[in-house]
């Protein structure tokens, strides 16, 4: 007899966070990460002021997607080192249930970097990134690659080199993604028209909804031996 | 199903990695209730046997049922009855002992009040009750070998696969997981364990299999023998020393 979905998944959602407010250590990673991507970038485009606004958008989601890879690496590490990912195998889960929990928290730590950085761009460049629709585009866009993160730091769990491997295997994959969240950002940040946004964002939401589904149907391969 | 039914049976299982066959052709039962030591040399295929009864890795060829059910395609239906003690402690660092079990507990579907009586009678039966509330990575390697115990018997599983369980432990720590061992058997659940202490094996387990270059070399009873002819067997078996 399975354990029930959602008391595997909010178990490992609550495991998860407890673990994280006890150690931060990803948080910390990720977010200190994504700060000093952020400076960076704002003092290498700091001549050309032109270029600075247009590259805002690229700005936010290539330091979103690295800070993210740095944290599913971490999380997926918490599992793997000590072999606690057996255990939960062993466990009477159904394996798309440890992908959603894994998936949840993973996206839960992400939107916090996220939440953070929004506001932080808008003061270093000088532009508002704390609009609704911009906002909506953020859980959405991460929560994609939270999907696609946590499916492939399940997948290089084990073998060599994961740390290289995990982006050098979701980057590509996460391409569409990225251009679509880069595509609907911009948009939204020169306030142009919703119809001029709108068709990105929902072509966000299908990417989104397509590659949650295929990493929802893959998980239990990925996660058997 | 009668109680002389093997609840573990092996049928030809053979494993490999790549082009590496670690088991060939394994076949053996395990009755209800019967404790059975694994031994063999290093890389003998241990681990990996008993990774495969947990349901944790496929066979490449072979079967293995478990209370009638086919591993790992019905694995689902025995993973309750099954409590596995690993090579590592499979155990939460940043989470204290009561957090691990409490997690475990849950991923078991084990009510509440089930969970809480439970946690206190394995802590205690570990001789960790007075530590449940420190982090497991505080945790010295006996301790934490003693904690994954607890989580692996968390569940009150029928089969207990013990992976050389005695790694680590000082004396004392060895001598109360044997209590723990002799205590699982008294309540009639199934043993299998791997080991390298010979000298323990004649008093914990009543049947020894033998593994050498993935196959079983040896099968047969153990209870009667002394530590010094069951060593004399197996280097006589493995072709190496003999390990005390």
């Amino acid at each position: 007899m399975k354990t029930p979905f959602r008391t595997a998944v909010l178990a490992i959602v609550s495991k998860d966070l407890r673990a994280e407010i006890r150690s931060r250590e990803l948080l910390s990673v990720m977010a200190i990460f994504a700060f000093l991507c952020i400076l960076v970038f704002s003092f290498a485009l700091e001549l050309d002021r032109v270029a600075r606004e247009e590259a805002i958008s690229g700005v936010l989601w290539v330091t979103l997607v690295f800070a993210s890879l740095l944290g599913f690496n971490r999380s997926l590490a918490q599992e793997g080192d000590q072999g606690n990912l057996d255990a939960m195998l062993l466990a009477p889960v159904s394996r798309p249930a440890i992908f959603l929990g894994k998936l949840l928290s993973n996206y839960l730590f992400t939107l916090i970097v996220a939440l953070v950085i929004l506001p932080l761009m808008t003061v270093i460049y000088n532009s508002n990134l704390l609009k609704g629709w911009l906002i909506v585009t953020t859980l959405l866009g991460v929560f994609g690659f939270s999907a696609i993160g946590t499916l492939l730091a399940m997948l290089t769990l084990h073998t060599r080199s994961r740390e290289a491997m995990l982006p050098i295997a979701m980057l590509p994959v996460a391409l569409p993604l990225l251009l679509t969240a880069v595509r609907a950002t911009t948009n939204i940040l020169n306030d142009n028209p919703a119809r001029e946004w709108l068709v990105w964002l929902q072509l966000l939401a299908a990417v989104t909804v397509i590659y949650l589904t295929l990493c929802w149907l893959l998980s239990g391969f990925v996660l058997e031996e | 199903m009668s109680d002389e039914t093997p609840i573990i049976e092996v049928e030809n299982l053979s494993k490999t990695f790549g082009l590496l066959p670690v088991l060939r052709s394994v076949s053996f039962g395990v009755a209800r209730g019967e404790t059975v030591v694994l031994l063999g040399q290093n890389g003998s295929g241990k681990s990996t046997l008993l990774r495969l009864l947990a349901g944790l890795s496929k066979p490449t060829a072979g079967v293995i049922r478990i209370g009638g059910w086919q591993m790992p395609k019905e694995a689902m239906a025995v993973r309750r009855q099954i409590g596995l003690v690993s090579h590592q402690p499979l155990l939460y660092g940043n989470l204290s002992a009561r957090e691990n079990l409490d997690f475990f507990g849950k991923l078991y579907g084990m009510a509440k009040g089930e969970r809480g009586e439970r946690i206190g009678a394995v802590l205690d039966q570990v001789g960790l009750a007075k530590r449940a509330d420190s982090l497991a990575r505080d945790f010295s390697r006996g301790m934490q070998q003693r904690l994954s115990i607890a989580r692996a018997t968390l569940h009150q599983p029928e089969i207990l696969l013990l992976d050389e369980p005695f790694t680590g432990l000082d004396q004392a720590a060895a001598e109360r997981l044997e209590d723990l061992v002799l205590s699982a058997q008294r309540e009639e659940r199934t043993l299998i364990m791997t080991t390298h202490q010979l000298g323990r094996a004649p008093a914990l387990a009543g049947r020894a299999l033998i593994l050498a270059r993935g196959q079983i070399a040896f099968d047969g009873q153990i209870a009667t023998m002394s530590a010094a002819s069951l060593s004399e067997l197996y280097a006589g078996v493995c072709g190496g020393a003999a390990v005390a």
